[in-house]
This record gives C-alpha cells, sequence and structure tokens, in this order.
C-alpha cells in the first residue's frame, strides 16, 4: 500500500523464526558501530597484528625470502609456540577490552535512559534474547579480533609445516585460543553490559570498565602489599585469566604466564580452581547486574 | 462474545504490599477504559497483563492465553503505549518504530513498509526521519502510538494517550484512538485518568480502587438506559391525573417540588406519547431533559462505594 494513504491495516504476513529475533539488536548495533569512524578504524587496525605475525610464520617457512632479508637465523629467533600464540591472544585481547569499553556502555544505557526497555520487552521478546542479542555485537566483533585470526594463524602454521604431525601436536593451541578467547569474551560482554546497565552515562561506564581491570589490579597489589599475601591477585581479572589460559594451552607456567598485561608475579600464583571460581563468581556478579536492571517495568517496594 | 480480557482471581504483591487484589473479571468491550485515581492499580494491572510482573495467585487470560503460561504469545498480539516517553532519542523515528516492528516478528522489508504506513497514520509523516529526542510532546505521543500498532496487534495497550497534549493534538489523538476502535479489527485497553477520554473512546470501564475493582459498567447500555430516564418540569404542581396516566402506560414516575417529575419510560414508549398526554390532561411542559449519567457520576459512585466499604 502507498504510504501517501493514510489509513491503517492489520498485518497478516509472514512473521521471522523467533529463535533467531535477537539477531535484529546486533543488526542495528552494527550499523550504528559504522556510523563512528573512529571506532571503524581502530577495529580495521586491531588486525594489524594478526597479519605482522601471519607475516612471521609466512617468512619463516620460506628461506628465500629470508635469504633476500639476509636474516637467515632470524628462523631461530621466533618460535611458533605456545609464547607466540599466548602473546597474540594477549595482545588480541587488550585490544578487544578497548573495544568493549568503546561499545558496551552504549548497549543498555541509552534503553535505560530512554524507558525503551519496556518496550522491547513488550514485544515477543524476553529479557535473555535482549541481553544475547546486545552481547551479540561484542561477541562477534571480539571473536573477529580474537580466536578467529588465532585459529586462521595457527592453520595457516600447520599448512606451513607440511604435515598432520604438527597439528596433531599442538592441538592444545587451538583448543587454548578458542576456550581461552571465549572465556575473555564473555567476561567482557558481560562486564560492559553490567556496567552499561548500571551506569546510565556512557562515558563514565566505559571508565569504569577499565577502573575494574586496572583500579582493582592495584587495589589487589596494595593489598598484597600491605597483608603480605598473594590473595590480593583475586581482584586482578586479568591475572586471573591470564592464569586459565595457561592451563588451557597446556603450557608450563614457569615460562609461559599469559601476556603481557595477564601475567600474575612469579612465586605469587593463585591456585587454578581460585581463578575459574573467581572468574565464574564475576560471571554470576554481572549477571545478577543484569538481572535487577534488565526489566520491563521498575518495581517500587 | 469471547472476552478480551479475564481476569481470574489475580492478585499481585511488591513484597508484603498486596497491589491487586484478588481480580475478577471479564471484559468483552471492543474498547476498554481503566479507570481510577492514583495508586489504584491501573499500571500495574496493565505490567501485569504484558507480562513485566509475575501474579502471586490466580491469573489472567488475554484472547483466551493464559499470561502465566503463554506471556510470549501474549505479548505477540498486544501493541503497547506506555504512559511515560519510550523511545531511543538518537534514533530517527522510522529507524526505532521499525526496530520494534522487527522485534515483533515483521521481516525488514515489511518492518519498513508499515513504519511508514503508521507513520503516516498518525500524522508525523513529515517528520519521520527526524531524531525523536527533537519531536514535541505531541510528536512523542504519536510516535509512542506508531510503534505500538506498526506490527497490527489485535489488542492495544494505551496507558494515558493523551497525557500533555495540547487541545488540537488530544482531539487529533482521540479521533485516532476512535477510528482504530471503529474499524473492529482491533481491540483496545484505554488507562487514562481523563474520564472524558474514557468516555469518548470506550464501551467498556473497569474502575480501580486500592488494588480493588469498585465497579464494571457497560456505557454502551448506561446510554441506551438513560435515554429512557426524563426530567420533566411543569407550570404549576404536577396533575395528578397525569402521573396516573403515565403509569397506566407503564412509566415509573417520581413527584419533586416546584412542578417537578422524574421519569423512566419503558421500552416502546416515545416522548412524543408523554406531550400527547400533557396536552390532553391540561399539563404545561416546561423543560424535558433526558437524564445524563455520565462517566464522572460513575465514577464518583464507584469511588464513594469503595470508600464506604
Amino acid at each position: 500500500m502507498a504510504v501517501y494513504k493514510k489509513t491503517y491495516r492489520p498485518y497478516d504476513g509472514a512473521l521471522t523464526p523467533s529463535l533467531t529475533r535477537f539477531l535484529v539488536i546486533p543488526r542495528y548495533a552494527f550499523e550504528d558501530m559504522q556510523k563512528s569512524r573512529f571506532l571503524t578504524i581502530f577495529y580495521i587496525a586491531s588486525f594489524i597484528y594478526p597479519l605482522v605475525c601471519a607475516l612471521i610464520i609466512y617468512v619463516q617457512h620460506n628461506a628465500s625470502a629470508l635469504n633476500l632479508l639476509g636474516a637467515q637465523s632470524a628462523r631461530n629467533l621466533i618460535s611458533i609456540n605456545a609464547t607466540f600464540f599466548l602473546n597474540l591472544l594477549g595482545w588480541q585481547s587488550m585490544l578487544a577490552l578497548f573495544l568493549a569499553a568503546f561499545i558496551g556502555p552504549g548497549q543498555v544505557s541509552p534503553d535505560l535512559s530512554n524507558n525503551a526497555l519496556s518496550l522491547y520487552l513488550a514485544r515477543p521478546f524476553s529479557r535473555a534474547e535482549y541481553v544475547i542479542g546486545k552481547m551479540w555485537i561484542l561477541i562477534v566483533l571480539m571473536s573477529l579480533m580474537t580466536w578467529v585470526p588465532g585459529l586462521l594463524l595457527f592453520l595457516l602454521q600447520a599448512y606451513l609445516e607440511e604435515g598432520w604431525t604438527w597439528l596433531h601436536d599442538n592441538t592444545g593451541l587451538a583448543i587454548g585460543l578458542f576456550f581461552g578467547s571465549w572465556v575473555w569474551i564473555l567476561i567482557m560482554a558481560l562486564l560492559a553490559l553490567a556496567l552499561s546497565a548500571w551506569v546510565k552515562w556512557k562515558p563514565a561506564a566505559g571508565a569504569l570498565m577499565f577502573g575494574v581491570f586496572f583500579v582493582a589490579a592495584g587495589f589487589g597489589v596494595a593489598i598484597n602489599g600491605v597483608q603480605r599475601t598473594k590473595w590480593g591477585h583475586l581482584l586482578n581479572i586479568s591475572a586471573l585469566i591470564g592464569a586459565v589460559w595457561v592451563q588451557l594451552f597446556g603450557a608450563d607456567p614457569a615460562v609461559n604466564n599469559g601476556g603481557v598485561f595477564f601475567r600474575m608475579p612469579q612465586g605469587q600464583e593463585l591456585p587454578l580452581w581460585c581463578c575459574w571460581t573467581s572468574l565464574a563468581c564475576f560471571c554470576a556478579m554481572c549477571l545478577y547486574m543484569l538481572h535487577r536492571k534488565i526489566r520491563g517495568a521498575e518495581v517500587i517496594r | 462474545m469471547d472476552p478480551v480480557i479475564e481476569l481470574d482471581g489475580l492478585e499481585v504483591r511488591f513484597g508484603t504490599r498486596t497491589i491487586l487484589n484478588k481480580l475478577k473479571a471479564s471484559l468483552t468491550g471492543r474498547s476498554i477504559g481503566l479507570l481510577g485515581p492514583n495508586g489504584a492499580g491501573k499500571s500495574t494491572l496493565i505490567n501485569t497483563l504484558l507480562g513485566f510482573h509475575k501474579p502471586s495467585a490466580g491469573t489472567a487470560r488475554i484472547l483466551g492465553r493464559d499470561v502465566r503460561t503463554h506471556a510470549r504469545e501474549v505479548r505477540s498480539l498486544i501493541g503497547y503505549m506506555p504512559e511515560n516517553d519510550a523511545f531511543i532519542a538518537n534514533m530517527s523515528g522510522v529507524r526505532f518504530v521499525r526496530l520494534m516492528a522487527e522485534l515483533a516478528g515483521l521481516p525488514k522489508e515489511h518492518a519498513l513498509e508499515r513504519t511508514h504506513e503508521a507513520f503516516f497514520y498518525v500524522g508525523l509523516g513529515e517528520v519521520r526521519y527526524r531524531a525523536l529526542g527533537t519531536y514535541s510532546l505531541g510528536m512523542k505521543q504519536a510516535a509512542k502510538l506508531a510503534q505500538a500498532i506498526a506490527h497490527g496487534p489485535k489488542l492495544l495497550f494505551l496507558d494515558e494517550p493523551t497525557n500533555g497534549l495540547d487541545p488540537p493534538a488530544r482531539l487529533r489523538m482521540i479521533q485516532l484512538i476512535q477510528e482504530i476502535r471503529d474499524r473492529g479489527d482491533q481491540h483496545l485497553i484505554l488507562s487514562s485518568h481523563l474520564l472524558r477520554d474514557v468516555e469518548e473512546c470506550c464501551d467498556e470501564v473497569l474502575i480501580l480502587k486500592d488494588g480493588n475493582i469498585a465497579a464494571f459498567c457497560n456505557l454502551e447500555e448506561e446510554r441506551r438506559a438513560n435515554k429512557r430516564f426524563l426530567e420533566v418540569e411543569t407550570r404549576g404542581e404536577v396533575n395528578g391525573n397525569f402521573i396516573a396516566a403515565m403509569q397506566g402506560l407503564g412509566c415509573e414516575a417520581a413527584t419533586g417540588a416546584q412542578g417537578r417529575l422524574k421519569l423512566v419510560l419503558p421500552d416502546g414508549l416515545e416522548v412524543r406519547q408523554l406531550y400527547e398526554i400533557a396536552a390532553r390532561q391540561n399539563v404545561q411542559i416546561r423543560r424535558l431533559n433526558h437524564k445524563r449519567d455520565s462517566l464522572e457520576d460513575i465514577f464518583l459512585k464507584a469511588m464513594e462505594a469503595a470508600n464506604g466499604q
């Protein structure tokens, strides 16, 4: 019907499948993100490091390229091993933190500050779908920054090594990359949404996100100094994740203690179960914060 | 007629406070008004029907679907226009309503087409690409109505739709609501503290007070009944023969001071016959009014009755 005909008619057409309806939210969020030139440039720039890694892997396996560069011994300088992939994951995860701090706060806070949640939830759309929809954009973007290039580099290395042996011997690296990235992505996404739900002012929510990582870690160090303990590291989320990564990569903690930002000081490592439990508690806290805030109508008791 | 909304002992409690107290009603009208003073439970009732609050006891059914067990299905039938500002300020009108229509399940092409139609329908065709934050209050109300109808719901919840509107904008909104009602393919629930809005748009009214149903009336029937109720003023005292003659025709009559008379006409008796009898009995009718039991009277009576309890 032409729009100039000012009449109303009921809708009797087909509906989209309810299972995939939550994807509407990330599609709109992605359109919003594309409007920001800064974010687009930042996101593209975040692929520089994986490209450099790909170049390193390629050059490592190309004797003529090494001869051309006059660096025949370079092959021995950089090894493609757990440290190489942990550093990649560490660097990319750091960038993912920045991305989450830029995009995350803008996900829930505008809906809350404009009372739009009642409109979302008055539709055949649950709170869980809303949260998953809002997380999805972060999950997709951070996946493309972390485990996707990581696994592509892993496959490139396996291909250039010319054989299943390397692939088979180093499956732990792929598992570590995949699951390690997911631990980080889930924590980032949950934290970004939880802060976005509680702090309606976007810049403050973004700053708080960094605060949770840097200020809490500093506070943990202060506790360690004053109390002469190592349990202050429980507040250092990145170090907890670093420890989990080392386990997932099947690496030696003495040699590989996560990436730079994710390193726990030698001799102060916490038991792995403590790291996992702390991270699980942290996720549960974020979910609780979301549960309290994501409601169609606020209850005033 | 199948009930639009059935309240079956619906109770909602927030902590120890009972907000809705075992409500029981069956609403069948095409357009139902929800009235009550502040804190009566109108918004809580709407929020419960939308599934935002869980009933602590009892349940409610919308178009036959239980709001507890079929919440998703119920919400697919509903369009909701909230009382407060509810939109994303930096989004354009079209983009926001399209998003809402897509979330209701419309494919994106249909959602876009219907969004444009809805905007033209509510009179915002020219401003649909502007950011919602720049809309005037009247435009925001209209945009909220657009998002409520864009996906073609079967039941429309309108919470204070004329809030803050100037007289022309209010008139336009009332006309839109009446138009939607008269099309006959949608049911309306209109919650308002403005009795005039409810009177102009609704055919049934549910009056709430302190979480209880204070009154439930069918305005259509009231209006029909009012047409049979006459207040007559005659010159001098009322002639006894005139009253007897009217009673003989089946009228109920009660005399008042100074020639005033109240009559309830039976079905089939026309006002013209009243004049004929008056002429025969030499009674001069000076004034004749149809009694108008306005919604305000019904509302005040309900409030008094609720206070009396």
